[in-house]
């Protein structure tokens, strides 16, 4: 084949897989905004299910809002009082030691890769083996673990462009290593922080397989953390399967909520990341 | 003086940022011309704009003329790879293709159609040898380029752009890589390559323009400051900021 | 006095930081080891008493009868992984060359955001989009365009869903990838003669090829363990497919669905747990060989 028409052709091709793309996530939205849309109402978002989430053809989703958000709070919380530290603890304790350093990384990129539901297991052989039920708290010890790595990840790279020359000289000023951490490096970070956390919370809002073991599922609003909690994804995932209409309006309507949320954070982070440039 | 490019009025800017201010010049054919000037002033860019690789830079707009053979290659309805192949380029690191020795040099051969075994195998040689190099690789061809010391690389680069039958080198600062004693079987060959190629050599190296320059241009800030002979240009320095440069007060 | 207690107090501080620094790294990497042994141990029950090779080739699931063969799952896993990777590879590969070599800036402030958006898409609502938009469209449309009759819950619904799952993940990594491919190496190509079109082929994609196949083999590994988005689409029967269009069960939602009685029936909570590390353990490699791939490749 003549090579000018080759060419024609394969840009053909690439322009047809951009626009697919494009096609792709505004199909997505608008056919879950499409079904969710209009079942969504004040009554849905202000009540829990009344006569069982299955069945029950009555009620909201603010049970599932609810839980969700205190579940991913408190995940993302706990992600980033361990990661934050670890992130920090590569980049400034540890610059002397280039390969220890990158062999961490390699850890946590691949520890990135595991599937949450192996994570949602492994939190559910721990449950039975201290004998705990499904509970908020399991769910966000459970979401935390495989939200670390990517916390740590993010931040690590937002810390990795300080340069180095900023260590040096705090350090000549006599400033404690945890000084420049939480002072210097994190200030210079504070973008790239926030867009990690931001990341962090939207991954475990919108995970599903891990709290799927851990979280339960229940009509009420979780009031301490041994209590089970529903969660949106579930919430969308038990709900859509049942075969009352209604029930399966709960299930759009929290879709709805669920990619809303997801959006903002999106586009959040996306401002919060330009700003910076 | 027989010209092989004349410039006439070229600006050139990128984000409307001008790099280039109305540059007007000539090269004059099978001679050394040496752009010389401080880093960031443009000759980089002025280099890339006669081969066209400015087009690949974002935002950029050009305008004015550059006359190749008396064509002006900035219209449009230029063949860029005709334009191209009669111009080899060696750059300031060496950049040997994702490939084997022997695929480096017949690079530009096989993308124009020549298949034929054996004519490639006569050239790989024949064009080793013009670099000296062919005596250091012959045994492992096929081993692949980035495996070669850097003074190898740039030597087989220069091998690769000859291999294409090119009428003009272009030569990007080639020697600020290279150790002292491959900078100068560089500079060698440049001199003995001149009778039959038109050379445009950019550097910023006062010592090394005087070495080679049959032709001095003067560029700083973007403009062409001055242009002549070296006698012209080195003993006797019209422009002021010519003057202080060539009196080491900036580089 | 007061200066020196304060450097006291300081030094005090910058102890307590890095000990907590210290125990947080040590702990995360140390839960990975418990993860895997806590699998190992759970699903040693299920090894001590049915040879591995029995489990991993015969098809005869039946956890009440106490026969656990993991084939269908295997195999299922397998086709939609594959298939997934077969959509969306090129698709990547065609836009991330596109994106990097073709397109006007201003299609780049649109794709940046796009691709950031759909990676952010939680897996559920990927589900939903499936069951709304995919499996209706395999039923009605592409099913009886090959004369068959399906309910659209199938492989092909499953591996359409994931390769969109990862177009994302993957179209990052292939972007930077091809990025970093030095300018002045295409430009020496050009110089040679060779179109733009040529130099893309045989220098860009060549330079970026050991990266490309990482950037893929991450991409499965992601395909292979994704769990809610196929399981709502895939059909969830048990049986070995035969072809795109029939159901399918893979291991991811194995585990998932059936969790709930994993403790009232015997070993069927050793046979899950086995399912799960096998999950890990494939992924692991995965990830592992193709971080390593990459690794290797920079530092060439």
């Amino acid at each position: 084949m003549n090579t000018k028409t080759e060419e024609k052709f394969f840009r053909m091709l690439m322009f047809l897989s951009t626009i697919f793309i494009v096609g792709v996530l505004l199909l997505i939205v608008v056919s879950v905004l499409y079904k969710g849309l209009p079942s969504l109402s004040f009554t849905m978002l202000t009540s829990i299910p009344k006569g069982g989430f299955y069945f029950g053809e009555e009620g909201g989703i603010l049970n599932a809002i609810i839980g969700s958000i205190y579940l991913s709070l408190g995940a993302t919380f706990l992600a980033f009082i361990i990661g934050w530290p670890i992130a920090l603890y590569m980049n400034v304790y540890l610059v002397k030691h280039h390969t220890l350093v990158n062999a961490i990384r390699f850890v946590f990129d691949v520890l990135w890769g595991v599937p949450s539901i192996v994570y949602g297991a492994f939190g559910f052989i721990l449950m039975v083996f201290l004998g705990v039920r499904a509970s908020l708290l399991a769910g966000i010890i459970t979401v935390s673990l495989f939200i670390v790595p990517i916390m740590v990840r993010a931040i690590d790279e937002s810390l990795k462009s300080v340069p180095r020359g900023l260590l040096e000289s705090a350090l000549s000023l006599g400033s404690t290593r945890s000084e420049i951490s939480y002072r210097i490096f994190s200030r210079e970070a504070f973008q790239g922080i926030i867009t990690a956390i931001l990341l962090s919370f939207g991954r475990a809002i919108g995970d599903a397989a891990s709290v799927l073991f851990t979280t339960g599922y229940t009509d009420r609003i979780p009031t301490s953390l041994m209590e089970p909690s529903a969660t949106l994804p579930l919430s969308i995932f038990f709900q859509l399967s049942s075969p009352i209409e209604a029930v399966q309006d709960r299930a759009y309507a929290s879709a709805t909520v669920l990619i809303s949320m997801v959006l903002v954070i999106s586009l959040l982070s996306r401002f919060i990341g330009n700003r910076r440039n | 003086m027989n010209n092989k490019i004349s410039i006439h009025n070229l600006c050139l800017s990128i984000d409307r940022q001008p790099i280039l201010k109305n540059v007007s010049l000539n090269i004059p054919t099978n001679k050394i011309t040496v752009i010389l000037g401080p880093s960031g002033c443009g000759k980089t860019t002025l280099l890339k704009s006669l081969n066209r690789l400015t087009d690949l830079i974002p935002g950029v707009q050009q305008s004015g003329e550059i006359m190749l053979d008396g064509v002006n290659i900035l219209n449009g309805n230029q063949d860029l790879v005709d334009i191209r192949q009669k111009m080899g380029l060696l750059a300031q690191r060496p950049y040997p293709l994702p490939m084997n020795i022997y695929k480096n040099i017949t690079y530009g051969l096989r993308i124009s159609g020549r298949r034929n075994r054996q004519f490639l195998d006569k050239r790989v040689e024949h064009y080793l040898k013009m670099v000296n190099l062919w005596d250091e690789v012959k045994d492992r061809l096929k081993d692949p380029a980035s495996a070669l010391s850097i003074g190898q690389q740039q030597r087989l680069c220069l091998a690769r752009g000859l291999a294409v039958d090119p009428e003009i080198i272009l030569a990007d600062e080639p020697t600020s890589s290279l150790d002292p004693i491959s900078s100068k079987l560089i500079e060698e060959k440049f001199l003995e390559l001149k009778s039959q190629y038109t050379i445009v050599l950019v550097t910023h190296i006062l010592r090394q323009a005087k070495r080679m320059a049959d032709y001095v241009v003067f560029m700083y800030l973007g403009e062409v400051i001055e242009q002549g002979t070296p006698d012209e240009l080195f003993n006797n320095p019209q422009h002021p900021v010519t003057k202080s440069y060539l009196s080491g007060q900036f580089y | 006095m007061k200066h020196i207690r304060l450097t006291r107090y300081r030094k005090w501080r910058n102890v307590f930081h890095q000990s907590w620094m210290m125990i947080a790294l040590l702990a995360m990497l140390f839960i990975p080891l418990v993860l895997v042994a806590g699998l190992i141990m759970k699903s040693m029950l299920l090894l001590e008493n049915h040879p591995l090779f029995e489990l991993l080739f015969s098809s005869d699931w039946s956890p009440l009868s106490s026969r656990f063969g993991f084939l269908p799952f295997i195999v299922s896993s397998l086709w939609i992984t594959i298939l997934s990777l077969l959509i969306s590879a090129p698709v990547c590969l065609l836009t991330a060359i596109h994106l990097t070599q073709y397109a006007k800036r201003w299609v780049l402030r649109i794709m940046h955001p796009v691709i950031d958006i759909l990676a952010g898409i939680p897996s559920v609502i990927f589900g939903v989009w499936g069951i709304l938009v995919i499996v209706p469209f395999i039923s009605h449309q592409l099913g009886p365009l090959f004369g068959k009759s399906v309910s659209g819950y199938s492989i092909l619904a499953g591996a359409f869903v994931l390769s969109i799952m990862i177009i994302p993940f993957m179209l990052n990594m292939l972007i930077e990838l091809i990025k970093a491919v030095p300018n002045e190496l295409q430009e020496a190509s050009l110089s040679l003669g060779a179109s733009k079109w040529q130099t893309i082929k045989l220098v860009v994609v060549r330079k970026a090829l050991p990266g490309i196949v990482s950037s893929f083999g991450l991409g499965m590994s992601r395909a292979f363990g994704e769990t809610i988005a196929v399981l709502m689409v895939v059909g969830n029967v048990t049986r070995i497919p035969t072809g795109v269009f029939q159901p399918g069960y893979p291991l991811p939602a194995l585990i998932a669905n059936n969790y709930g009685e994993m403790l009232s029936i015997p070993l069927y909570d050793s046979a899950l747990m086995l399912a799960a590390l096998i999950l890990f353990l494939v992924v692991l490699m995965f990830n592992v060989f193709s971080r390593f791939l990459i690794l290797k490749a920079e530092t060439h």
